[in-house]
């Protein structure tokens, strides 16, 4: 599913190099739920972004999914975020005044589908996430648990093989969370792949197994033997 | 995403933006609306120009004498000696010019007229009967020179109501009256109508006498200053220009035209002239609109630069979410168009309502061409493409992690 193998990001300022990723190599396979922790500086954000295909590595291989990453143009680029990855952004970066049904929709447009077709699988996929009744809500009249739940369901919407969330929990109130993590531990049971990158040990527990960088190297891979079940309505 | 779609789309943010899209908008409001009101107003008195010319008679040819040339030097037009009573007669008479209606002979000479104590410089035109008819002038009262005045030498006058004003004072009647011009006495006879008009040949400042009277008894002359023929029709003015021409030569027994002791022009070739001066005036005024046209596209090239930069987060978003760069051009390009088709569309409507308000202040005639509704659509339109690329292009070029950070 996804399979890095010797990645490295390195930026260039004048004539200082740093080096934000150096020489990570790891799989992900169909229906894993991965945690990638660290503090901030690790480099977790420029790796969550070469899963993305929003950057490319600097050197090694990247393959997503059976395609090659590198090389690929911007529209190429564009077409693998769209129908491959569904982005989960910790500030939810949903379009202002617009409402969650068109924002669920927005994926789809950029892939052609037909309206209704958009219409009717954005309804379905906010039912999913509990939204059903607020489906012609603008992103100011929900909470920030029910934003990102919004961003959930476009996240979705176009049935990627991955779920890249960046932060997800990073911007509202732990109840919210536990809701949060138990969507996607729900998507999960349902054999999504779920890739979450955190820096809440707390947060990170609710997957199964837990990636941990530092300085731009993965200084722990292992399994979560005991993941935390995610069940707000029991907390 | 359909093209619907993204009309839709565009629709709905520059509705969000109504004071931004309003500013933007209204400097193609001024521009278009600058481009139709003047070009109908330099078209209006083009046409202005035009009637007032036409109403001088559309069919009518004067032949001048040639100014008399010694070596480089060329004497005035209409100064020379070479026209004559037996041309007048000759083109009347002549069997091969079938296109001529009516000819006038005619000797024109500035003298001082005085009546009483008033004196006053004025034209004064030597006529046969058909003058009137072939310059249009209308007697008001009286009766204008006929043959028989013509015939006895007569020394008898019409005048035109701003001579006789400045003759006889406002409101008088003037027939029956007598004035002096070089010594001799003339009796009034008639008084012309008011036909408008300025400058050295004003009909309404000019006074009519038989043409023999003229030549024999006031400026001793045997020529002619000029020949109006009035043709039977506008349609045959360059061909009777020709026929005319090629007479007058044989009768002066020349054969190259470049010899010619004579000068043929036509109310066409004045009309020409003047639609030609008012053209030029028309573009120049089309050429300032044009200007403020330019300065509203570089508002909404503006505009939708400040846009891009706003809407940074959203554009890395898109781009996040997996639209392809055509996208994104399409999307800022259809708000650039939009807003200046829109700004077209009002511009055009208020142009002309300029246009027509200007006209009636004015009293000029009313007149939108269609092509300068086509430029108004058309300029605005691509008025959008071009200054709405380069900010389309920009945001399309914006790389989604940067734009993503963007704050």
């Amino acid at each position: 599913m996804i399979n890095l193998s010797h990645i490295s990001k390195i930026y260039k300022t004048g004539t200082v190099e740093t080096a934000a990723v150096s020489d990570v190599s790891f799989e992900i396979k169909k229906g894993e739920f991965v945690a990638i922790m660290g503090p901030s500086g690790s480099g977790k954000s420029t790796l969550m972004h070469i899963i993305g295909a929003l950057d490319l590595p600097t050197s090694g291989k990247y393959v997503l999914d059976g395609e090659d990453i590198q090389d690929l143009s911007d529209d190429e680029l564009a077409d693998i975020r769209n129908k491959k990855i569904g982005f989960i952004f910790q500030a939810f970066n949903l379009l202002p005044r617009t409402t969650a049904l068109k924002n669920v929709m927005l994926p789809m447009a950029f892939a052609g589908i037909p309206k209704e077709e958009r219409l009717r699988i954005a309804k379905r996929h906010l039912e999913q996430v509990g939204l059903a009744d607020r489906i012609n809500h603008t992103s100011a009249q929900l909470s920030g648990g029910q934003q990102q739940r919004v961003a959930i369901a476009r996240a979705l919407s176009m049935n990627p093989s991955i779920l890249l969330a960046d932060e997800p929990t990073g911007n509202i109130a732990s109840v919210q969370a536990q809701e949060i993590m138990e969507i996607f531990q729900d998507l999960n049971d349902k054999n999504h792949t779920v890739v979450m990158i955190t820096h809440e040990a707390d947060i990170a527990n609710h997957a199964k197994r837990t990636i941990t960088v530092k300085d731009g190297r993965i200084v722990d891979d292992r399994k979560n033997l005991k993941q935390k079940r995610a069940n707000h309505k029991n907390n | 995403m359909g093209l619907l779609e993204i009309i839709s789309e565009a629709v709905g943010t520059l509705v969000i933006n109504k004071m931004r899209t309003g500013l933007a908008v209204l400097g193609i409001i001024i521009g278009i609306s600058s481009v139709i009101a003047l070009i109908s107003l330099g078209q209006g008195s083009q046409q202005a120009v035009q009637n007032q010319i036409q109403s001088l008679g559309s069919n009518l040819l004067t032949v001048n004498p040639r100014g008399q040339s010694s070596g480089p030097v060329q004497a005035a037009g209409g100064s020379g000696t070479t026209l004559s009573l037996d041309d007048a007669k000759a083109i009347e008479d002549a069997d091969q010019l079938t296109t001529v209606e009516s000819v006038s002979p005619e000797y024109s000479g500035r003298a001082q007229v005085t009546a009483g104590r008033n004196n006053s410089n004025t034209q004064i035109t030597g006529v046969y009967p058909q003058y009137a008819t072939i310059r249009k002038i209308n007697v008001q009262s009286g009766a204008f020179i006929t043959q028989r005045d013509v015939d006895a030498i007569a020394k008898v006058a019409v005048i035109g109501p701003q001579a006789a004003a400045d003759l006889f004072g406002e409101g008088v009647n003037p027939i029956g009256q007598n004035i002096r011009i070089n010594s001799q006495t003339l009796r009034i006879i008639g008084l012309t109508q008011e036909k408008g008009g300025s400058g050295f040949n004003n009909p309404d400042n000019a006074i009519y006498v038989p043409l023999s009277t003229a030549q024999k008894q006031l400026f001793g002359a045997s020529h002619l200053t000029s020949i109006a023929v009035e043709a039977i029709s506008p349609d045959v003015m360059t061909q009777i220009q020709n026929e005319i021409g090629y007479f007058l030569l044989s009768q002066h027994k020349l054969t190259d035209p470049a010899d010619a002791d004579f000068t043929i022009f036509s109310q066409n070739d004045i009309l020409n002239t003047a639609s030609q001066i008012t053209s030029t005036f028309t573009s120049l005024l089309g050429g300032i609109a044009a200007i403020s046209l330019l300065v509203g596209g570089i508002g909404i090239m503006n505009i939708m630069l400040v846009t891009v930069t706003e809407r940074t987060r959203e554009v890395g978003l898109r781009k996040a979410l997996g639209a392809r760069k055509k996208l994104i051009i399409e999307q800022f390009l259809a708000e650039a168009i939009l807003l200046t088709l829109a700004g077209g569309f009002i511009g055009m409507i208020a142009g002309i309502a300029i246009s027509y308000i200007l006209s009636n202040l004015i009293n000029f005639p009313f007149v939108i061409a269609p092509t300068s509704i086509a430029l108004a659509i058309g300029v605005s339109g691509a008025i959008g493409v071009i200054f709405g690329w380069y900010p389309a292009r920009k945001a399309s070029n914006l790389q989604p992690i940067e734009a993503l950070r963007y704050e």
